[in-house]
């Protein structure tokens, strides 16, 4: 079976001028959403109590609030959890309150008080000090991981691909990022490694692109920079649409049936799948021909590689 | 087919069967189990064995397998009711002699442990329980260690008759103002021959020293202490009774606990938040400490202590010099006559009690009383009253073979025992202390639910692939699905050989590794697609199709890893069992996209003429 067409001939490439516009105002659009709307950032990074809970009827999140708010709790954070009945609560420690496991206690007893029929699924405590901590480790992974590409791709191809995938990798995580500045969803350290799996899933991509520009070039007597963009992209987008489905498929089932704790790395990975395979298609080889790729350039890396010399 | 030599066939095969052997143990559910262990004073034997089988017929829950095995007794249950039954029965009716704990006993058959084969461990999240982050408070640290700098050069300056202003502490070190500039080198000299890890340097005036710690010792500092303290709370976990803790050092100056099945948080702290300290004292060799312990009679001055490690002993109630008297311990060999040692620095004012004890008493015994302080909150009337329980017991009881002061070893020791020594002498010294920064309760059935939601998403996840797969490249797809699936069984090999804690994040990096490698298995087959369209015959298709994806799997695979081990240089638990996962992920489906299913390819095609290909 086969749902492309073999020899589709689109040009992508005449669609540049578009798609990078869009691509550059999508990034200014995120960039701003991050900027005004900020990312709810989880427990995790923040720092404070959460405490999961589970009733035995179905009650209403306002109950929970009005329940924590008259006990003097101040501005309690309750969020249902996968239906009426299971809820979170988060609460930001008071400065010098050193007493955080009272707190989690002391929440139990207030909505014991009202409601005997529930029970406390977990708690979780975090120091301010280690969520700051774990969120510049987060920057500094992302960046290391991204540099670390660079380098690869600098040897492996040339530097004009490393670059250019660059740019690509940092237009998906900042959109990728972007998408929780606009949903408001919540970014705790599931979706940060989710994110790091993005931009290797997102290099994986880009790379069977490249790596069909390379082969080209070499194979091809008179080769014009724009027709061979085009014609990797053409060869490979078969591959690049049904991995993606592939992968998209395994993280629906994570999503739909590996519980509340998964939704956020399931999530991010679909949006980042989805970002990933359109920025292969539209944004990387336009770059590529925009930093100037040649045959020349690519020529010289056949001494390292003589098997692939020495075909016609 | 020529190309897919026989060797290749071979590693396929054994790959697989080992891949198999090493899954396996997966399967075996673990069982709820009670296991009793012997504290100060309780034995494990048969007769504990059979006090126990009628104390859990008593409660309504028989065990249903109770077994001897070395100094540890553990019975099975059927259900986690009757395991909780058994446990509250036993632990309230054995009392302080031994350690009750719930555990997870293994059902894997013997003669696949025999040969290493375990199942994967399941974290916190799986299975319920505390997680503590606790981080060393460097500054009192660094506090402690300049006091005793502040000590010791004001005694030095004093035992060599130098006149001084003043020695005050500073927060990064210690200034020294002489009063006379002459004096300045014999100073120096008195300060460097009993201290040489501080650096000094003399100000223009002349009589002005600053000390400050030389980089290289601040460091051992900070990791000897991080180590004591691992290693306190090794022995603290172990009273606590918890089966399987773990205790490991995240970063530079921080230490993980976590604690399976334990839920009671306030618990745990107080164990962990224990202080621990310990004093030398004479023996007291004209009392006969069996006979001692039979009647109950010392004289006045001596007390009747425990050994560790059974047995007990007279000391004199007068303590010659106390923990904090106490700088520095460590475990090495004896110059004289290579027997392992324990050396041991006390600072001046301990030195001075030392030598003067040590003066008088060559060639009698001198012990050390290991002493651990544990709070305890008890509800009485409904009131809550803060009690401590105080634990004492000698750890070791040495002859004195010299007069010595400032520096001493100890010998006569096991290798390994020289080196718990030091580790228990400075942990009872010197305990930095702990803030905890990060505590995480998981209820058992928030744990329960992760399992079947984790692995309900494995299977779905694994299924759909497969049947999409299938659709859509046909038998080349079937292929592909034989090797995703062997791709599941090989990284679950690999991660239980390491042992490697299966948690919720490391089950969505299956799921996407799962996803992923099919990857692969598309690149290989739209290669052999492009080939059969421009016109090449099904077996160069299928050879060409492979030779030519490969370089791109690899490129791709590589730049994949990198981000993988980007993820695990970050140092929290949960994104490491992820990155680990991904990166064998990545490594597996490698082995088994490629190869695997060359193989199987070679052996369906190989030697036919054929005209068409189903991919």
């Amino acid at each position: 079976m086969e749902i492309f067409n073999p020899h589709s001939n689109i040009h992508f490439l005449s669609l540049r001028r578009y798609s990078i516009t869009v691509s550059a105002l999508l990034m200014v659009f995120a960039i701003g959403l991050i900027a005004v709307r900020h990312i709810n950032y989880g427990l995790d990074f923040t720092g404070g109590v959460l405490v999961e809970v589970s009733y035995a009827q179905s009650v209403d999140t306002n109950t929970v609030r009005q329940t924590l708010e008259s006990a003097g709790f101040q501005h309690p954070l309750v969020q249902s959890f996968g239906g009426t009945r299971d809820f979170t609560i988060r609460l930001q420690p008071k400065p010098g309150d050193s007493n955080t496991d009272q707190t989690a206690r002391l929440v139990m007893t207030a909505l014991t008080a009202k409601d005997p029929g529930v029970t406390m699924k977990s708690t979780s405590f975090v120091g301010p000090q280690v969520g700051a901590e774990l969120r510049n480790d987060g920057v500094v992974a992302v960046v290391f991981v991204i540099v670390l590409i660079m380098l690869y791709l600098g040897l492996r191809f040339e530097k004009r691909f490393a670059v250019a995938a660059l740019i690509t990798e940092v237009h998906d995580t900042v959109l990728t990022i972007g998408f929780f500045a606009l949903t408001q969803r919540e970014f705790d350290l599931t979706v940060l490694a989710s994110l790091m799996a993005v931009v290797g899933y997102s290099i994986n991509d880009k790379v069977v692109v490249f790596d069909r520009v390379r082969e080209l070039f070499r194979n091809t007597r008179r080769a014009e920079p724009e027709e061979i963009l085009n014609r990797a992209i053409n060869s490979t987008l078969s591959r690049t649409i049904i991995t993606s489905l592939f992968t998209g498929i395994a993280m629906a089932a994570l999503y739909l049936f590996g519980g509340p704790v998964l939704h956020g790395f399931a999530i991010t990975m679909i949006i980042g799948i989805i970002i990933g395979t359109l920025s292969s298609i539209f944004v990387s080889s336009p770059l590529l021909l925009w930093l100037g790729v040649s045959k020349k350039d690519l020529m010289p890396v056949t001494k390292e590689n003589p098997e692939l010399a020495q075909r016609p | 087919m020529s190309d897919f030599p026989r060797w290749k066939y071979a590693l396929v095969a054994v790959v697989l069967l080992i891949g198999i052997v090493y899954a396996l143990p997966n399967l075996f559910p673990q069982q709820p189990a009670v296991q009793i262990q012997a504290n100060r004073g309780g034995k494990v034997d048969s007769a504990l064995e059979q006090r126990v089988e009628a104390l859990f017929a008593k409660a309504g829950a028989p065990a249903g397998s109770l077994v001897l095995n070395g100094d540890r007794l553990l019975a099975r249950f059927p259900n986690t009711d009757q395991q909780l039954k058994a446990y509250t029965a036993a632990r309230d009716a054995l009392g302080e002699d031994y350690v009750v704990a719930l555990n997870l006993a293994s059902t894997v058959p013997p003669w696949l442990r025999a040969i290493g084969a375990n199942s994967m461990p399941l974290g916190l999240d799986l299975q319920g329980g505390v997680h503590f982050l606790m981080q060393v408070d460097n500054k009192a640290v660094m506090n402690q260690q300049m006091q005793r700098y502040t000590d010791d050069i004001r005694d030095a300056l004093r035992e060599k008759h130098i006149p001084y202003d003043e020695v005050v502490r500073l927060p990064e070190g210690v200034r020294i103002v002489l009063r006379a500039a002459a004096d300045h080198d014999a100073a120096l000299a008195a300060i460097t021959a009993n201290d040489p890890d501080l650096t000094l340097t003399t100000a223009s005036d002349g009589v002005t020293v600053n000390a400050s710690l030389k980089p290289e010792k601040l460091i051992a500092i900070e990791q000897s202490i991080v180590h004591q303290n691992l290693s306190t709370l090794r022995n603290r976990v172990n009273a606590l009774g918890v089966a399987e803790p773990l205790i490991q050092q995240q970063g530079a100056s921080r230490i993980v606990v976590e604690l399976p099945g334990v839920q009671d948080t306030a618990e745990a702290k107080k164990i962990l938040g224990a202080t621990a300290t310990l004093e030398y004292h004479a023996v007291d060799e004209s009392v006969n400490p069996a006979e001692a312990t039979q009647s109950g009679n010392v004289p006045p001055e001596d007390r009747l202590y425990k050994m560790r490690g059974g047995g007990s002993i007279v000391l004199k109630k007068k303590v010659i010099v106390s923990g904090d008297e106490l700088v520095d311990a460590s475990s090495g060999f004896d110059p004289q006559s290579g027997a392992p040692s324990v050396n041991i620095e006390l600072n001046s004012a301990g030195a001075k009690k030392m030598l003067d004890y040590t003066t008088q008493n060559v060639g009698k015994r001198m012990a050390v009383v290991y002493i651990e302080r544990i709070p305890e909150t008890r509800m009485v009337d409904g009131k809550e009253v803060h009690t401590s329980r105080t634990s004492e017991e000698v750890i070791n009881a040495a002859t004195v073979n010299g007069v010595f002061g400032k520096r001493f070893t100890t010998t006569g020791l096991g290798l390994q025992e020289a080196k718990e020594l030091a580790l228990l002498l400075k942990s009872g010294s010197l305990a930095a202390p702990m803030d905890i920064v990060e505590e995480r309760v998981i209820g058992p059935s928030l744990g329960q639910q992760n399992i079947v939601q984790g692995l309900r998403a494995v299977g779905l996840g694994l299924g759909l692939v497969l049947l999409a797969a299938a659709f859509y490249y046909k038998l080349f797809g079937l292929v592909a699905d034989i090797a995703l699936v062997f791709n599941l069984v090989l990284l679950v090999a690999v991660l239980s050989i390491f042992q490697a804690t299966l948690t919720m994040p490391s089950i969505a990096g299956i799921v996407l590794t799962l996803g992923m490698a099919i990857d692969a298995n598309v690149l290989i087959c739209e290669r052999i697609r492009e080939e059969l369209r421009g016109g090449s015959t099904p077996l160069a298709s299928i050879r060409a199709g492979y030779q030519k994806a490969w370089a791109t799997i690899l490129d791709a695979n590589v730049t994949h890893l990198i981000a993988a081990f980007g993820l695990m240089t970050f140092g929290s638990g949960s994104i490491r069992g992820f990155a680990i996962t991904l990166a064998v992920g990545i490594l597996t489906s490698m082995f088994t996209s490629v190869t695997v299913t060359h193989a199987i390819t070679a052996l369906l095609h190989g030697g036919r003429k054929l005209k068409t290909l189903s991919v």
